[in-house]
């Protein structure tokens, strides 16, 4: 870090000017942003306090620019000076008719069980009411929605939405900790509702039974404080985070596989939002679900407490929130590091040039089906063979070459007889061990890989393919009972 | 949230009101938003200049906020430095609510501007009334206001 010291200039506001002896400029050698600010607020601390929350950090309607440039997208307080530099302290204006956030009052029974948060000046009565003022709601009751549905139930949110149209899956119970193995088959936000009143019977949960679409995302959205995305699919995550931008709503963002998290505050009102970040989606397929992909059960336990986190302080107003940053998690690693994000003038949605002023088909947006490219959308029926269809042919003699694009490890929990295997990820390298001669038959989890496998030996010339649709899973219920599914 | 008169004024002209009053009838059911200029005489601010000015929340949510971007901030104190005027405050609309800054506009608001807030009911304009924030940040105190009809 450059110590050099330069000189430059602060403009102060208006406002603040009665604070600093009426002067409208302060010059100052300093060679930081922050070192500047605070040679300024050390001579006038009346001025000060309107720059800095108790805690000593920018009040959010704040703004820093450092020669036209908000220092939130250079590097914040850390910002070097250069000679003849201009600081300009800019508030921004703001009001409105409505409050957010009218006071709700809290009773003795509430008072008891908030006491943990009640002996904190950070949150305080004062605190505990926002909560209990507060609508939140959580996108998608899963792996993520699981710890931020109890832990925003037990900190005394008082209205807590919930966005699910699925019913509990017992492969859910590896990670999705608001469900019970008795739960198994009921809806997922009925479970959920009885979970977390049980937890906190204060709370007014909110249900809504239904996949989120571009036709019922304002609808649904629009009367929430704070959107928390817990969605596993980019369709519906760039819808998420659309709609947030067109309500001025924060979406506190989340996202996880295998080993591996993210989390971010979009909230274009102050910072960037998910397209800035990512503009374009990945092409379909590219990017596995935690279905396809696999996701270690305690990952969402640790983003989705992250996620809660940075609700709860987005509600009450403390802290640092993530806004304009990225923390990506490492669990194998155990490593957290941050990225810092700038807000793109040409993003279509938030940009100072907005094209998307609605919303718009996001399917079609994220590839056809997103990222769950289902075989018989891809493939027409001559491609495909269904696993009774491959049970009879066997049957009666035939013996089409069974290739299983899996991986090792999946081949382990079970296969079907006499299948070679050969991950789809080599085979471009390994086709030549294969024979276009032969009737082949190619198969997966659920048919997702093996088509696309499919479709890379179809581009190479073999003419004889079939894809066996649903996979192994399909395998198991037509055919062998005693091959798990998975 | 209780309010005190303060010492401090407001004098606008009837010409001044009527524009705010204007501004706010076009807008709705959108909160309108603009800046007063103009200079300090004792206690009381002078309004000499008012500019209208664009209402940055998104669309959705205008009708219940407004937003004055860091950018149009900055150009607007400019100009006032530029022509020698004071930069007095902001006003803006409450539409079908009553003329009291909200929650919302206390954690926004700024010390010593004055916020002019008028009331709309059903698309007409209503009552003018004036704010400031106090130096604690804990409440406003009324700012009388002046018309001069001359």
């Amino acid at each position: 870090m450059s110590t050099q010291m330069a000189s430059a200039q602060i403009r102060i506001p208006t406002a603040l000017r009665q604070f600093a002896g009426g002067q409208a400029t302060y010059d100052v050698t300093a060679s930081t942003v922050g070192q500047a600010l605070s040679q300024l607020t050390a001579e006038y601390p009346d001025l000060g306090k309107h720059l800095f929350n108790d805690e000593g950090q920018l009040r959010s309607f704040v703004n820093i620019y450092y020669n036209e440039e908000d220092i939130r997208y250079l590097d914040g307080p850390d910002t070097e000076l250069r000679d003849g530099g201009e600081i300009t302290i800019v508030p921004s204006i703001a009001g409105g008719a409505i409050d957010i956030q009218p006071q709700a009052t809290l009773d003795a029974d509430e008072i008891m069980r908030y006491s943990r948060h009640l002996i904190m000046p950070e949150v305080a009565m004062s605190g505990q009411e926002k909560l209990k003022a507060a609508k939140v709601l959580l996108i998608g009751a899963g792996g993520l929605g699981s710890p931020l549905g109890l832990y925003l139930a037990a900190a005394g949110v008082g209205t807590i939405g919930l966005v699910d149209a699925d019913e509990v899956d017992t492969t859910n119970l590896q990670r999705q900790i608001l469900f019970g193995t008795s739960d198994v088959g009921v809806p997922k936000i009925d479970a959920a509702e009885q979970r977390l009143k049980d937890l906190n019977p204060h709370i007014n949960l909110v249900k809504h039974n239904l996949r989120l679409t571009s036709e019922n995302a304002l609808e649904v959205l629009k009367d929430y404080d704070v959107i928390v995305d817990g969605t596993d699919n980019f369709p519906t995550r760039y819808l998420v985070n659309d709609a947030c931008v067109l309500l001025g709503k924060p979406n506190v963002y989340g996202s996880i596989f295998r080993f591996e998290g993210q989390v971010s505050v979009f909230y274009a009102e102050e910072g960037p939002c998910y397209r800035c970040l990512y503009p374009e989606p990945p092409p379909p397929g590219l990017v596995p679900s935690c279905a396809e992909g696999g996701v270690l059960g305690v990952l969402p336990g640790t983003v989705g407490a992250m996620q809660a986190t940075e609700t709860i302080k987005l509600i009450l107003g403390i802290g640092n929130p993530l806004i304009g940053r990225l923390l990506r998690y490492d669990a194998l690693g155990m490593e957290f590091r941050e990225f810092k994000l700038r807000k793109d003038p040409r993003c279509p949605v938030c940009g100072e040039h907005p094209t998307v002023t609605e919303l718009i088909d996001y399917d079609e947006f994220c590839g056809f089906g997103g990222n769950h490219v289902e075989p018989d959308e891809a493939l027409t029926p001559e491609w495909e063979i269904t696993a009774s269809e491959l049970a009879a042919a066997r049957a009666a003699g035939k013996r089409p070459v069974v290739v299983d694009v899996r991986e090792p490890h999946e081949r382990e929990i079970g296969y079907i007889p006499d299948s070679i295997l050969i991950p789809v990820g080599e085979i471009p390298a390994r086709m030549h061990e294969l024979d276009s001669a032969d009737e082949i038959v190619l198969y997966c989890r659920t048919g997702v890989r093996s088509a696309r496998a499919l479709e890379q030996l179809r581009a190479a010339g073999f003419g004889k393919l079939k894809n066996l649709v649903g996979g192994i899973h399909a395998w198991s219920d037509e055919v062998d009972p005693s091959i798990p599914k998975y | 949230m209780s309010a005190r008169p303060t010492t401090a004024e407001l004098k606008l002209t009837a010409a001044q009101l009527e524009a705010i009053r204007g501004h706010a009838r076009r807008s709705y059911p959108d909160e309108c938003c603009g800046a007063i200029f103009g200079r300090l005489d004792g206690e009381a601010r002078v309004v000499t200049d008012l500019q209208e000015l664009e209402n940055s929340w998104d669309p959705v949510e205008r009708r219940r906020r407004f937003l004055i971007t860091p950018q149009e901030y900055m150009r607007v104190e400019k100009k006032a430095d530029a022509r020698g005027l004071t930069l007095l405050g902001f006003y803006h609309s409450h539409p079908d609510a009553p003329p009291r800054p909200s929650e919302f506009d206390r954690e926004h608001a700024w010390p010593w501007f004055i916020y002019p807030i008028i009331g709309v009911n059903g698309g007409e304009p209503a009552e003018l009334r004036a704010w400031q924030l106090r130096a604690d940040r804990e409440g406003y105190d009324e700012v009388e206001i002046h018309i001069d009809d001359t």
